[in-house]
């Protein structure tokens, strides 16, 4: 069956249904560049109410199988690509790309020129898009008011059983933030993003992890004190939208960026190692640059591309934050050092916050 | 960090002459590096005897010596340059052994030439198979378990520690024969057995086996900061068991996981960190495809041929950046040179797919073994790219100019199922074909795989390929209806092939396609999926979406086609001219646009001509890419026989060529005609009469009188050519059906054999220097020694072979650039033939006269004429105060199968050039590299005899002529020199091959055996720069004049 991409800049795309719509869907488009890891795609909370446009043409070819997810779901609004493999060819295959999405109703747009698509998103920008059956759009929505509501946790859950402990403050997590601290030994206890500051003391955690999550840190503005309060009293790792939630804690600011970088091959300058590691990303906003001059943070990680930046240091507390994904899954495991270096901050046992 | 300021000047090895394993690749990575470091400033001193290469010209280095890649030669040329730093990763493995026994020798050392790049620790280790595997181990990286073993009783020992199955490989047997896998015991102990027969020092490889695993190859790179990307990985569509020179090869990985993916990914990066490699490395990994058990098989640290593959692949031009990196820049501060807005530490993001085919040379030598294994075979490559698998199937298949018509290969479709079988178990090189037919005959992708091991994903695409076959049978030239028409377009389906389905001609096809409005998009290779604007013209095809192109630059366009795959008998020679006619095309002010599918190249290149479209060299590419760029001028004389075959085509589609017609080349290629043509013009030309059929064969050749040379038309290198010297032999050829009518027959002429690269603007000649063949006519051109200047040809001879040059040119009304070649026989000159294209010696005779033909015949193509832009000294003959020899180099020790006896069918890869003040010390530099690994060796098997005369020269140098020993016996023996058989008998080929297993040289021909002789007259060699020899050759000049 035929259906339309309609973006707000005009421009319509037609393609192919492979997996069902109702009517029509809508949200922010996105695309993606990584070349592989279409299933952590699909299932990593941070694309809640996001369309997104793989710009690999052949999706789905080694299928979708039991390990390889981020959450339990998939939390994107459709899928977009050129073609999608009927089968999937790996041993470890459970289902075909169709099968799973069609499953949990998602649209699946095949045969579109994601290539020209990609190119309308660089040069207008990130936009919001509608799926439809129809060719003429009807009004867009606007973006999502609060995502992160919709994919956190709703109770704590603890995962585990080794030293330190640690609370990851769920803003829509990936399950390999969780892998990678359990893989290092850690106890690790998933919270709900509006946890209080008291509940988390009552863990008595040894360190604090600001996971990733969908939309603008600014629909946080109201938490932002009660993040500031925690990461000032525990040695704290702050991923991708925690990273900008750490900013906006001290005062700085965030900004959307035209595109947003989505893909396994964004080089980022480590000003500590003195060197470029290749990163794995996905995010809309960036913390402002100039705007952390007033701030106790020292960027140590710059985008070689764009110059934005891509993570900081407390000059005094132990607080590191990046904007890219250490965890990787999809992408790149060369950063997988950032929790290494968290662990041992939390190591020292810098409990002279508590 | 910036560049190293230290240095001033850098000298760089090259790879020396095409090789099996070792071809084009390195010019494109060399030639690259020359730039990167001449942008530098630096001074650039290259040492490459090969002078096909367009690394050897001197705009790339300030001093080009084409002298032998040996110790002392080189030692010769640091003493005389000093450079500062050696860069050695750029010229294969001979570069990087070079660059090794350079350092052993302490030579380095010595004159305080630093090794940039890579350290000589890092290729130590790489190289020693114990360091390495323990330098694994220590980081982890599982190595598939191995030892060398010399009785069976070792063998049995580790076969009984690790299991099976084993993979046994006898060392130093031709092509890597005698080897083979066991999955028990039994047949273990039978193949160690065998093995140790069959090597010469009764040695084996025993390794745990990991065949039928996927093999994944990633190209990585590293600075010294420690920045390290992977600039891309790449799939054998073959599994581990097929070298990857010979597999069929897809970018990026397939069937990969994300986390598989980034699992050999960093094993990857660990790898090179701790080598320590400073440039590219390539990586090859065997991955079990049903867990994630991995092992590295292989580690080069140095550019390859895949890492060409790769840039090609990406846009990411990897060797450009290694030789940036070797002098001290880091990869971020480094430019993306394509698309000048982002960076070079990034890892590219391809949003199509590239597949690459390999070039088997078996239609050359139909009766080499074929099968495929782990020794390569393959002469060159081609690379298709699509935003879909079936269609990037296609067009590389369409850019292998095989017989196929489509996907079918006529020759397998009367092979049984059985047969066909057989082809996949013995991974036979044309195994890609008979899974089609098998997919065809209703046999299923699980049977296939079962056979094969190849991925289901790739298999079911080929059964997606036979499903639009059958797609297109279903339906005509007249109900096609449009969607149809566009899903088999999108799909690859070739205009040509649904003409044939459809029997219609090809441009009927055409003709309803357009009108129906499909056609080819163009979309660019960024290396970045679309993510950042791009500025670099580098296109392929596409039957789905938006045209990108951008806007072109209001220039006149000239189109150059390419020569594609390397082959036996179309080189890398037409790569140097197609760069050559482009850098002309830009100094007139011309937007060149390049249209070639060979991913080894300088002409693929994306920095050399001003738009690139990698496609396949068919009339339906060539038309399409003219109608998108809307061309008026199109070049077809510098890409080889590929392009000349496409003139018909192209001139029934409207389209007119510069320089050259049909009716011209119809008049030389028709025996018929051409014969006509010179008895017109009053020039000799051998007795020749053509034949249709069997009867009139038999009864005309016997017309002429034997000896006869037979040939068909239009072939490349000789192929199908045979010299028969009776009835005899005449009748059994006959008897093999092994010829194709109709078919010419030349009165064989055993006299000296001369040629001459000419330009002309149709009035005035150009022909700088002619080429003297040092064996007689009757060996193919490419397989003969030759001489520049001419060496024994009297002047009236001479003048003849100009004189006929300028006849054959005005009365052609031809442009550009031809060769011709001549007969020197009982007093008189004949033409052999003519061919108006650039030829095998043109950059052999542009770089020793000083010459560049290919340059100025482009120019007389846009309609400048010769007398303008030559002065009339230039126009005579050059003065050249030195003597050049051009020597053949042969890859016949890896295909088993075939006879190192030369003739009129071609048998070489690539060539050498020794250029000297004598011929004595041509030759010994020609034949240096060969003695100085015989340093100890003074014994010539002679078999089935030699006349008194040359018995007495071999004598007088000391040698000692053998033919009572066993030769199987006598090849093993350190004082085997070299092995003469003038007779070349049928029956003693086995002799020959295994000679040649031993890399012993055999000498056919008496002429080349005297040369080596020659050869040993001397014992110094002087080196000296293109430069220098082409100051004497001015110098010289001027004397005349004064």
């Amino acid at each position: 069956m035929k259906a339309y991409l309609h973006l707000a800049s005009g421009k319509t795309f037609s393609g192919e249904l492979a997996a069902p719509l109702e009517g029509k869907v809508s949200g922010e488009i996105v695309f993606f560049t990584g070349m592989t890891g279409y299933q952590e795609v699909l299932t990593d909370p941070s694309y809640k109410n996001q369309m997104i446009v793989f710009t690999y043409p052949l999706i789905g070819n080694y299928g979708i199988n039991e390990e390889d997810f981020e959450s339990k779901r998939p939390h994107v609004e459709a899928v977009i690509v050129y073609e999608a493999s009927r089968e999937g060819f790996h041993y470890g295959a459970k289902y075909s790309l169709a099968e799973y999405l069609r499953h949990w109703n998602i649209p699946l747009l095949t045969h579109v020129d994601t290539r020209a698509l990609v190119k309308e998103i660089r040069t207008e920008g990130t936009m919001m898009a509608e799926l439809s059956l129809s060719s003429v759009p009807s009004a867009f929505r606007e973006e999502a008011a609060f995502p992160v509501r919709a994919v956190s946790t709703k109770r704590m859950e603890t995962y585990g059983r080794g030293e330190p402990h640690i609370v990851l403050l769920d803003f829509g997590y990936k399950k390999s933030i969780l892998r990678s601290l359990v893989a290092r030994g850690c106890q690790v206890t998933v919270v709900p993003h509006d946890t209080t500051p008291e509940a988390i003391e009552a863990l008595k955690p040894d360190g604090l992890v600001l996971s990733n999550g969908p939309g603008d840190p600014k629909q946080l503005r109201h938490q932002l004190p009660v993040i500031r309060q925690l990461i000032d009293r525990y040695p704290t790792l702050a991923i991708c939208l925690g990273h900008q939630l750490v900013a906006l804690a001290y005062g700085a600011d965030t900004e959307k960026l035209r595109f947003g970088h989505r893909g396994a091959n964004q080089p980022v300058w480590d000003a500590v190692k003195q060197n470029v590691v290749m990163t794995s990303q996905n995010h809309s906003y960036v913390v402002k640059e100039g705007s952390l001059a007033a701030t106790p943070f020292a960027i140590r990680f710059i985008n070689v591309n764009d110059g934005s930046i891509e993570g900081m240091i407390h000059r005094h507390k132990p607080i590191l934050s990046v904007q890219y994904h250490p965890e990787a899954h999809p992408g790149p495991h060369d950063t997988g050092y950032i929790f290494d270096e968290f662990l041992q901050t939390v190591a020292k046992g810098e409990k002279v916050y508590a | 960090m910036p560049k190293d300021s230290s240095l001033q000047s850098i000298l760089l090895i090259g790879s020396g002459p095409i090789v099996i394993g070792q071809a084009a690749e390195f010019d494109y990575s060399g030639t690259q590096a020359c730039i990167a470091l001449k942008e530098e400033g630096y001074r650039v001193i290259l040492v490459n005897n090969n002078p096909a290469t367009i690394m050897t010209d001197d705009v790339h280095a300030d001093a080009v010596y084409f002298e032998p890649l040996t110790v002392d030669a080189v030692e010769a040329i640091i003493a005389k340059e000093r450079p500062d730093g050696l860069l050695a990763t750029f010229g294969g493995q001979t570069g990087l052994n070079l660059a090794f026994q350079l350092h052993e020798a302490g030579v380095l050392e010595t004159y305080g030439v630093r090794l940039l790049g890579t350290p000589i620790e890092a290729i130590q280790r790489g190289e020693d198979r114990e360091a390495f595997r323990a330098l694994m181990q220590e980081l982890g990286e599982p190595v598939p378990e191995s030892e060398i073993v010399t009785s069976v009783e070792e063998a049995v020992a580790f076969a009984e520690k690790i299991g099976f199955p084993i993979i046994i490989r006898p060392a130093y047997t031709l092509g890597g024969t005698g080897g083979g896998i066991a999955d028990n015991m039994e047949q273990f102990i039978a193949l160690v057995e065998k093995g140790l027969t069959e090597s010469p020092i009764r040695q084996c490889l025993i390794e745990r086996s990991v065949a039928g695993f996927k093999e994944i190859e990633y190209e990585v790179m590293r600075d010294q900061s420690n920045t390290c990307i992977t600039v891309c990985n790449m799939e054998n569509v073959d599994p581990v068991g097929i070298h990857t020179g010979d597999s069929i090869v897809v970018a990026p990985s397939q069937t990969l996981t994300d986390e598989e993916y980034q699992m050999l990914r960093s094993s990857a990066v660990k790898i090179i960190s701790a080598l320590g490699i400073i440039g590219g490395c390539n990586i090859q990994f065997a991955l079990d495809p049903n867990s994630k058990q991995y092992y590295l098989i292989e580690v080069n640290p140095r550019v390859s041929r895949s890492s060409a593959l790769a840039s090609k692949a990406t846009g990411y031009p990897i060797a450009r950046i290694a030789a940036k990196l070797a002098v001290g820049y880091t990869l971020a501060e480094l430019v993306n040179p394509v698309t000048k807005t982002t960076y070079a530490s990034f890892e590219p993001a391809l949003d199509y797919v590239v597949v690459k085919f390999p070039r088997l040379p078996f239609d050359k030598f139909p009766y080499a073994d074929r099968k495929l294994g782990t020794q390569m075979k393959a002469t060159g490559e081609v690379m298709a790219i699509d935003r879909n698998m079936e269609r990037a199937f296609q067009k590389a298949v369409q850019s292998l100019e095989g017989k196929n018509n489509g996907l079918f290969w006529p020759e397998l479709a009367a092979k049984t199922n059985d047969e066909l079988k057989q082809l996949l178990v013995d991974k036979d090189d044309r195994r890609f074909f008979a899974i089609l037919e098998l997919l065809r005959r209703g046999v299923t992708v699980e049977d296939i795989h079962a056979w094969t091991k190849i991925d289901r994903f790739f298999l079911c695409s080929f059964e997606r390929l036979v499903a639009l076959e059958k797609q297109a049978a279903a339906t005509t030239f007249d109900t096609i209806d449009e969607a149809t028409f566009r899903f088999l377009k999108e799909k690859g389906c070739s205009d040509a092939f649904l003409a044939e389905t459809w029997g219609v001609t090809e441009l009927d096809v055409r003709r309803k396609r357009k009108e129906l409005g499909i056609v080819p998009s163009y979309k660019m290779v960024d290396t970045c999926a679309a993510e950042f604007h791009s500025e670099t013209d580098y296109y392929y095809s596409t039957y789905f979406g938006e045209d990108e192109r951008k806007k072109a630059s209001g220039k006149e366009k000239v189109l150059i086609i390419g020569a594609g795959p390397i082959r036996i008998g179309q080189g890398i020679e037409f790569d140097y001219s197609s760069v050559h006619s482009v850098f002309a095309l830009q100094q007139e002010g011309y937007e060149t646009v390049m249209i070639n599918n060979n991913p080894e190249t300088v002409s693929t290149d994306f920095a050399v001509a001003d738009r690139l479209y990698f496609e396949p060299l068919t009339l339906e590419s060539v038309l399409d890419v003219m109608e998108a760029e809307q061309i008026k001028h199109i070049i077809v004389q510098f890409g080889g026989q590929t392009a000349i075959n496409l003139v018909k085509g192209l001139e029934e589609a409207g389209v007119p060529l510069l320089g050259v017609t049909y009716e011209i080349i119809d008049q030389l290629e028709d025996r018929d005609r051409f014969y006509q043509l010179l008895e017109e013009l009053d020039i000799p030309h051998v007795p020749g009469l053509m034949a249709n059929n069997a009867e009139e064969l038999a009864a005309k050749a016997a017309e002429i009188g034997y000896p006869v040379l037979l040939r068909p038309s239009y072939v490349i290198g000789g192929r199908g050519m045979f010299i028969v010297r009776n009835e005899i032999q005449l009748a059994a050829l006959i008897e093999q059906g092994e010829l194709t009518y109709p078919i010419l027959i030349d009165a064989y002429l055993d006299g000296k054999e001369a040629e001459a690269d000419i330009v002309t603007d149709g009035t005035d000649l150009l022909l700088p220097t002619i080429i003297e063949h040092v064996e007689k006519a009757g060996v193919h051109s490419g397989d003969s020694y030759a001489w520049l200047p001419a060496q024994t040809l009297t002047d009236e001879e001479k003048a003849k072979i100009i004189d006929y040059a300028g006849r054959i040119a005005n009365k052609l009304g031809f442009k550009g650039i031809m060769n011709i070649q001549y007969v020197i026989a009982d007093g008189h000159v004949y033409v052999l033939e003519v061919n108006p294209r650039a030829s095998r010696t043109v950059p052999i005779v542009s770089k020793t006269t000083g010459v560049p033909l290919a340059q100025i015949a482009t120019k007389l193509l846009l309609g400048k004429s010769l007398v303008d832009m030559v002065d009339e000294n230039m126009r005579k003959l050059a003065v050249m105060p030195y003597v050049v020899l051009k020597y053949p180099v042969f890859s016949t020790y890896k295909l088993p199968g075939v006879d190192p006896t030369v003739g009129p069918e071609m048998k070489s890869t690539g060539e050498g050039i020794s250029i000297a003040a004598t011929k004595e010390e041509a030759a010994y530099k020609a034949f240096y590299a060969y003695l100085q690994k015989k340093a100890n060796a003074n014994e010539m098997y002679v078999i089935g005899g030699i006349d008194e005369a040359l018995a007495a020269e071999i004598e007088a140098k000391q040698l000692v002529m053998v033919s009572e020993l066993p030769f199987a016996e006598w090849v093993k023996r350190d004082a085997a020199l070299a092995v003469i058989d003038l007779g070349k008998e049928e029956g003693e080929a086995p002799k020959r091959m295994a000679a040649l297993s031993r890399q012993l040289l055999v000498f056919t021909e008496p002429e080349t055996l005297k040369l080596f002789l020659q050869a040993l007259a001397v014992d110094q060699l002087d080196v000296q720069p293109i430069q220098g020899w082409l100051e004497k050759k001015k110098q010289a000049e001027q004397a005349v004049i004064l």
